[in-house]
């Protein structure tokens, strides 16, 4: 009989590491998903019996160890929850590799990569592997501040240039990623792809930018999900005119085509119950405490 | 002497006026006394008219007798004979379309209340008797089964009866597939499906939940695995739009998620539960089956004032149960017939105000036999609602199609099976239910999957 049947589907949480105030790695073990994943797609969890299933981009794989490195923000229950968690504890649920992988399309030889905040480290393992493909990338990433800048030791290892920018200037380059893309692009750098993942508003920024100049932009998508199977249909998005479901179309999409203020309209659907059950949660983290 | 009233005894249940604020369930089912009475009106014939109608062949007469006997453990067992699942079937099967329809009883009168009393005895068997732990002879043939629905779960329970190893891989993270996402607490108990999931888990089936088959695994892979069969029962999950405007304005739901966020993701209970779901005031729910009546009690449940149901043709061509429709009507819900929507129409920041419909006239009959509606010109309306749920059925999930190119389909997506024994176009893979037949009926689903598992047996037995 093959390995599935005896595969290790617990989630044992191998590695954590604070990247910054917020945001927090973890390599969690799961050799069937790291079997087959790739650069773009993601998975989702649950943390509790009573929990949310939220998605999360694979952030880097390792075959060999068997492993899925995730990394997140704090800003929901879910995500405080998994990010109390601990090295040795277990993920109730996590299923993926879900979503369709970026494709790389045509011969690439030079590439923007532009992550915004926490969607440098989605841009990291795009980063990474065109690198292996010896494509020559120009990583750049935007934080609020200094403080909040992560992965730039790996970004630096992947890319031929890195630009780090903030918004406040606490890291000496005040700015924003489009100024930089837009900089570099008028200095007579000739990309043949911009791959830009971050908020959506940073994102339609620079797909307008690139638009201007008939650069190719492929943006990562994250909008609400249930299933991530393409059986709840709330992930939709407009793409081209067209409804797509991110978790089975995507979530990579032509930034050209995508309607972004649709976009940023749906994700304010549950903000009000999203923000309420972050309340009664830390009410409930202050009880235990000061039980 | 046999009960000659010509009504079926009455099944207690939940007021209406109660149950809209409360998702527990509606029917409150047979004592012992009422489940004799009811027994006593078959009247045992022999040609067994009833069983045609079963598709998984339930022995009713024999069971219904022992039933009026009180010998309801023996009456249990013997409809496990062939039904896995018997707490489910009595609660969610069309018995009006099936069993039912044929009991000669229903020539005057009501025919025998089959379903009411399949589920009492399931009931009582859960309530007063310990399920046994069976053992079988392992013939160390391995079967893969690819969703744990109604289709998945029986062709494990029988084929593990017959002795192979079957393992089932379920995508979400709890088995039931349809049983647990899509149909409601009201109608079918949550704690109910997984005791009867555990009946399946107690003859030895193994249930892998979060492999999402077609992306962790392909059915190639599942063969190198060892796995010597597979069955494909992944159902129909891909929810239908209307491609009319508005549909991404925030408040629309596909029927799909909004029951998945409720039912699965317990949502109804939120904040106790982490997953959120937005109900208005005034709800519109598009679509005239059972789904659709699912979507627009549980919008009630929620506490929505004015639930329409919006269906372009007149009650008589809904697909959904009678028996829906009636609890439906008793809860309040309005029922907008032969009208259909053309657009959503949304506020300035995005969200519902409202769906505008024309009122529809019935023309001739269709492909379906149906009488196709035609819009009337300049009837154009609008329905002030906050909410809109889009129940106008669903597509199979092509995930497992992607990744499997000899797996021949239908151009809608339908896995194109041989009828008798659910055999693809690959060797080894059999595949039944909403997979194969595109959105209908638990039981049929199971009825496939029950084809599928002696099939499966046949071929693994004639196999070199």
């Amino acid at each position: 009989m093959g390995i599935i049947r005896k595969v290790n589907t617990m989630n044992k949480i191998i590695k954590k590491e604070v990247l910054n105030p917020f945001v927090k790695l973890m390599v969690v073990e799961a050799p069937h998903i790291a079997k087959k994943a790739l650069a773009g797609q993601f998975v989702i969890l649950r943390v509790t019996e009573n929990g949310e299933r939220i998605p999360l981009t694979i952030a880097d794989y390792d075959r060999e160890k068997g492993t899925i490195t995730i990394i997140f923000q704090e800003v929901g229950k879910t995500t405080q929850m998994l990010g109390a968690l601990n090295e040795g504890d277990f993920i109730l649920d996590f299923v993926g590799p879900l979503g369709k992988p970026t494709e790389y399309e045509g011969n690439l030889k030079k590439v923007a990569v532009i992550g915004g905040g926490l969607g440098t480290a989605i841009a990291y393992p795009q980063a990474k592997q065109l690198h292996s493909m010896g494509v020559d990338v120009d990583v750049i990433a935007g934080f609020r501040n200094k403080d909040l800048i992560i992965l730039e030791k790996e970004m630096k290892e992947v890319s031929n240039r890195l630009f780090i920018t903030t918004d406040d200037g606490s890291n000496g380059n005040k700015g924003f990623v489009s100024d930089v893309l837009k900089r570099l692009i008028e200095e007579g750098t000739k990309y043949d792809l911009v791959i830009a993942i971050g908020p959506l508003i940073m994102m339609k920024v620079i797909s307008n930018l690139t638009r201007e100049y008939g650069i190719k932009t492929i943006v990562s998508m994250n909008p609400v999900m249930v299933d991530g199977t393409g059986m709840c249909g709330g992930c939709r998005v407009t793409v081209g005119g067209k409804i797509k479901f991110a978790c089975v179309d995507g979530p990579d999409f032509d930034g050209h085509e995508v309607d972004f203020d649709e976009a940023m309209r749906r994700q304010n659907m549950y903000k009000e119950m999203e923000k309420e059950s972050v309340e009664k949660h830390k009410c409930r983290l202050e009880d235990i405490q000061n039980a | 002497m046999p009960n000659m009233s010509l009504n079926k005894v009455k099944m207690p249940e939940q007021k209406p006026e109660e149950r809209i604020k409360n998702f527990n369930e509606v029917a409150l089912g047979y004592t012992e006394e009422m489940a004799m009475e009811e027994a006593k009106r078959c009247l045992n014939c022999k040609h067994k008219p009833c069983v045609t109608g079963c598709p998984v062949n339930v022995q009713i007469p024999e069971f219904i007798n022992l039933v009026a006997e009180g010998k309801f453990e023996e009456a249990y067992y013997k409809i496990k004979e062939t039904n896995s699942l018997p707490a489910i079937c009595g609660r969610v099967c069309p018995q009006e379309t099936q069993c039912e329809e044929k009991c000669v009883r229903g020539i005057k009168g009501e025919p025998v209340g089959i379903g009411r009393l399949e589920r009492f005895v399931a009931d009582w068997y859960m309530a007063n008797r310990k399920q046994e732990k069976p053992s079988f002879e392992k013939n160390k043939k391995n079967v893969a089964i690819i969703g744990a629905g109604p289709a998945g779960l029986t062709c494990a329970g029988d084929l593990a009866k017959l002795g192979y190893d079957v393992t089932i891989f379920e995508a979400f993270h709890t088995p039931g597939g349809v049983l647990v996402y899509g149909i409601p607490e009201f109608r079918l108990p949550k704690e109910l499906v997984k005791r009867e999931i555990d009946t399946i888990k107690d003859l030895g089936v193994e249930i892998k939940t979060n492999m999402v088959i077609g992306k962790v695994l392909t059915i190639d892979e599942l063969k190198e695995e060892g796995f010597e069969a597979i069955f494909i029962g992944t159902g129909a999950g891909l929810p239908n739009f209307m491609n009319i405007p508005g549909e991404n304005l925030n408040g629309v739901y596909s029927a799909n998620e909004f029951l998945t966020r409720i039912n699965l993701m317990k949502a109804y209970r939120f904040p106790e539960y982490d997953t959120p779901i937005k109900v208005g005031k005034n709800v519109a729910v598009v679509g005239g089956g059972n789904v659709a009546m699912d979507a627009a009690r549980s919008a009630k449940r929620l506490g929505a004032e004015n639930v329409y149901i919006v269906y372009r043709r007149s009650e008589k061509e809904m697909p959904a149960r009678l028996e829906e429709i009636h609890h439906a009507k008793e809860e309040g819900i309005i029922f907008k017939l032969l009208t259909n929507p053309t657009r959503i129409i949304g506020t300035e920041d995005g969200w519902v105000k409202g769906i505008e419909c024309v009122r529809m006239e019935l023309g001739e009959p269709d492909s379906s036999g149906r009488r196709r509606p035609i819009a009337v010109k300049g009837s154009e309306h609008i329905i002030d609602v906050e909410t809109v749920i889009i129940a106008i059925g669903q597509s199979p999930n092509p995930l497992i199609k992607s990744t499997t190119p000899d797996l021949e389909t239908q151009k809608w997506g339908g896995i194109i099976v041989d009828e008798e024994t659910g055999a693809t176009s690959i060797e080894g893979v059999y595949a039944g239910g909403d997979a194969v037949t595109g959105a209908a009926t638990v039981i049929l689903a199971m009825g496939a999957g029950k084809k599928a598992a002696a099939a499966i047996h046949k071929y693994l037995n004639t196999k070199a």
